[in-house]
């Protein structure tokens, strides 16, 4: 995973047009807001610097408006950039040409979309099979390829249905085994799972990291939706008003948020799913010598810490020991220190508020 | 009121004009240019035309010799393949049996035979044009104006130039139908395709798809329905212009009627027109069966 699959660099977006000259302001130093108020140019992305890795899931968070929409359609070059650098796998996706470009969409890059974007006159069989028939595969492998992952995505039998007797689920379903019959090495999944109902969208989550332990495809999955990105993401990407706020691990964003713009949107998370034995436990007191009479399960350290707990409970112990990759015991963690790594600020600061007021 | 302006001088009084000699001498200029263009080119122009005029005699010929109980059962057949309801079969055969037994049978072969071609040629032309200009901002408005003209001109007007340069007969009179019926079809095809969801349209793009096969796959099934409607009315147009045509020497229902006209001849003049009306109700009827039966995937929702 140390490898890059995708990096961007110095990508900018501006909306309007005369935007070449625009990104010279912006550089310089021109706000959003000026630009909109002195030149009726829209700022979309600026300056973002990305290194995607490869085998891995990218995610790129932001609310609505954020550009995050806007930054993956560059990946595969729907959206032309006003200026900067987006190389896949060694190439400058924007020094294609127009037939490059179509070789790299057919071959190596794939998509799925926010409203499935399915074709709704075309069976279940042919929408699968769709990059296969433009890649100019004969009837006979396109159904092949095609029914192979109808049936990796749970949907055999619905081969012959339209996209409209499937419910919002299903068709993505759909969505997302045309993006992977086209056996891309790099899968674009913008806002794919957000038109869903909550238990759908779970279940969504779970068939795509249950293929991607099978696959392991570069994935850049696009949402507005953080317990998502913790959830899904390698690594995260938090955009906001067009430009990269804070990038990292989930750990790292929940327990350090760049400014007060993510600690409001971390305060909600769950850390217990979020944050890891590893981070948290004490590694000046191997577990062996440190209270030898009590007994101590032993975890790897990244599991959760809900995880931590959970077996904690089951065990009726208070300590765990901490091993690394290679089995070896590295630190441990007591029950004490599982309940205050899982207990949000949004608890600390209450508690303290209310300690506040008793004393005043 | 003409008091008060009556110290005004005489071109506020009444509109300046171009002089009557001046105006004659233009008209006469521009008549007598274009008579000599039609004199020099209308007989080129009219063997250019003449394969699409063997075709459509061929055809005729066809209609009207073809046993009446063949060529009946080949339209209800095919009246029934394409909509494959019940009603409108028997609807078409009750309609062209009262057709034949009220004598008009001859005539109507003529004109479903015009009316036929006229429509292919429409769809064959009408169709790339609206392709072209759903792909192009300039063009739609440089075609735009020129349909409005086509749509709303009256087609007595352009009766004239074309008759000069073809004289009387089928060409000119299939002529005259195809430009007053081609407008629907290039407009809805354009706006068809204009109104192709984006979004599916960029699922195409982001898996490669080439013009042509953005094209086939998904533009042109997914405006099936706009152009389907455009073709239809097409089919309405053609059908209305038949007595104009007729006045050009074009055979079929309109020329009954024209003499209806002239003699007076009422019942005469309601039953060609009842049977003009027949064959678009059947025309009408089996086209919009036949497109929505080509959307059935449009009806189906889950459940």
């Amino acid at each position: 995973m140390a490898e890059t699959a995708i990096q961007i660099r110095h990508l900018y977006k501006i909306f309007g047009g005369n935007d070449r000259a625009m990104v010279e302001k912006v550089k310089q130093g021109l706000s959003k807001s000026d630009l909109l108020a002195e030149h009726g140019h829209v700022l979309g992305l600026k300056d973002i610097n990305i290194d995607m890795p490869a085998g891995g899931i990218q995610v790129v968070m932001g609310l609505s408006g954020s550009g995050k929409s806007t930054l993956i359609r560059h990946l595969n070059r729907l959206i032309e950039p006003s200026a900067g650098e987006v190389i896949v796998e060694g190439e400058d996706v924007l020094k294609m040409s127009e037939r490059q470009l179509r070789d790299f969409r057919r071959h190596k890059i794939s998509m799925v979309f926010q409203r499935f974007a399915l074709l709704p006159h075309k069976t279940v069989v042919d929408n699968v099979a769709y990059g296969l028939h433009v890649m100019g595969k004969s009837k006979a492998e396109q159904r092949q390829g095609a029914s192979r992952w109808i049936e990796r995505v749970g949907l055999a039998g619905y081969e012959d249905n339209y996209p409209a007797q499937l419910s919002g689920g299903m068709q993505q379903r759909v969505g997302l085994a045309r993006a992977l019959a086209t056996d891309a090495d790099i899968l674009l999944m913008d806002e794919a799972f957000s038109a869903l109902d909550p238990l759908i969208r779970t279940d969504m989550q779970s068939v795509l990291l249950d293929l991607q332990k099978e696959l392991s495809k570069t994935i850049v999955f696009i949402t507005h939706d953080l317990d998502e990105a913790l959830r899904l993401g390698d690594r995260i990407a938090i955009l906001r008003d067009g430009e990269i706020v804070q990038q990292g691990t989930g750990q790292e964003i929940v327990l350090d948020p760049a400014d007060d713009y993510i600690s409001s949107f971390v305060r909600e998370v769950n850390r217990g799913r979020v944050i890891e034995a590893g981070t948290i436990m004490d590694s000046t007191q191997p577990a062996a010598t440190a209270n030898p009479s009590s007994e101590a399960i032993s975890v790897p350290e990244n599991t959760v810490l809900e995880e931590v707990a959970r077996r904690m409970t089951e065990e009726g112990v208070d300590r765990a020991e901490v091993t690394d990759k290679s089995g070896k015991t590295v630190g441990s963690v007591d029950i004490h220190a599982v309940m205050a790594g899982m207990a949000t600020p949004v608890l600390k600061d209450a508690i303290e508020d209310a300690g506040e007021s008793r004393a005043s | 009121m003409e008091s008060v302006f009556k110290g005004l001088p005489s071109w506020m009084l009444e509109f300046p004009q171009i002089a009557g000699r001046d105006l004659r001498l233009l008209s006469r200029n521009i008549d007598q240019h274009y008579r000599a263009f039609s004199r020099a080119w209308g007989d080129s122009i009219e063997s250019f035309f003449r394969p699409l005029l063997d075709f459509l005699l061929w055809f005729e010929n066809l209609l009207i010799h073809t046993p009446w109980w063949i060529v009946l059962a080949v339209i209800v057949a095919i009246v029934w393949f394409a909509s494959r309801s019940i009603k409108i079969t028997i609807g078409t055969l009750v309609a062209l049996v009262l057709i034949g037994m009220f004598g008009m049978w001859e005539d109507t072969m003529s004109t479903l035979s015009i009316i036929t071609v006229c429509t292919f040629l429409s769809i064959l032309i009408g169709m790339p044009i609206g392709i072209a200009m759903s792909r192009s901002d300039k063009l739609q408005a440089a075609i735009n104006p020129i349909l409005d003209v086509m749509q709303t001109m009256p087609s007595f007007v352009y009766l004239i130039p074309i008759v000069m340069l073809l004289g009387i007969g089928i060409i000119p009179g299939l002529i005259v139908v195809v430009i007053y019926a081609m407008p629907p079809i290039i407009r809805l095809t354009n706006l068809g395709i204009r109104l192709v969801d984006k979004e599916v349209l960029e699922a195409a793009n982001a898996f490669g798809s080439s013009g042509w096969q953005k094209l086939i796959e998904v533009q042109l099934p997914l405006s099936l329905p706009t152009i389907m409607a455009g073709i239809n009315q097409t089919i309405m147009m053609a059908l209305a212009m038949v007595v104009v045509a007729s006045l050009i020497g074009v055979r079929g229902l309109g020329q009954p009627v024209l003499q209806a006209i002239t003699n007076q001849y009422f019942t005469q003049g309601v039953l060609n027109g009842m049977a003009i009306v027949a064959i678009a109700i059947i025309f009408d009827r089996t086209s919009q069966a036949y497109g929505k039966r080509l959307q059935r995937h449009r009806e189906a929702s889950h459940g």
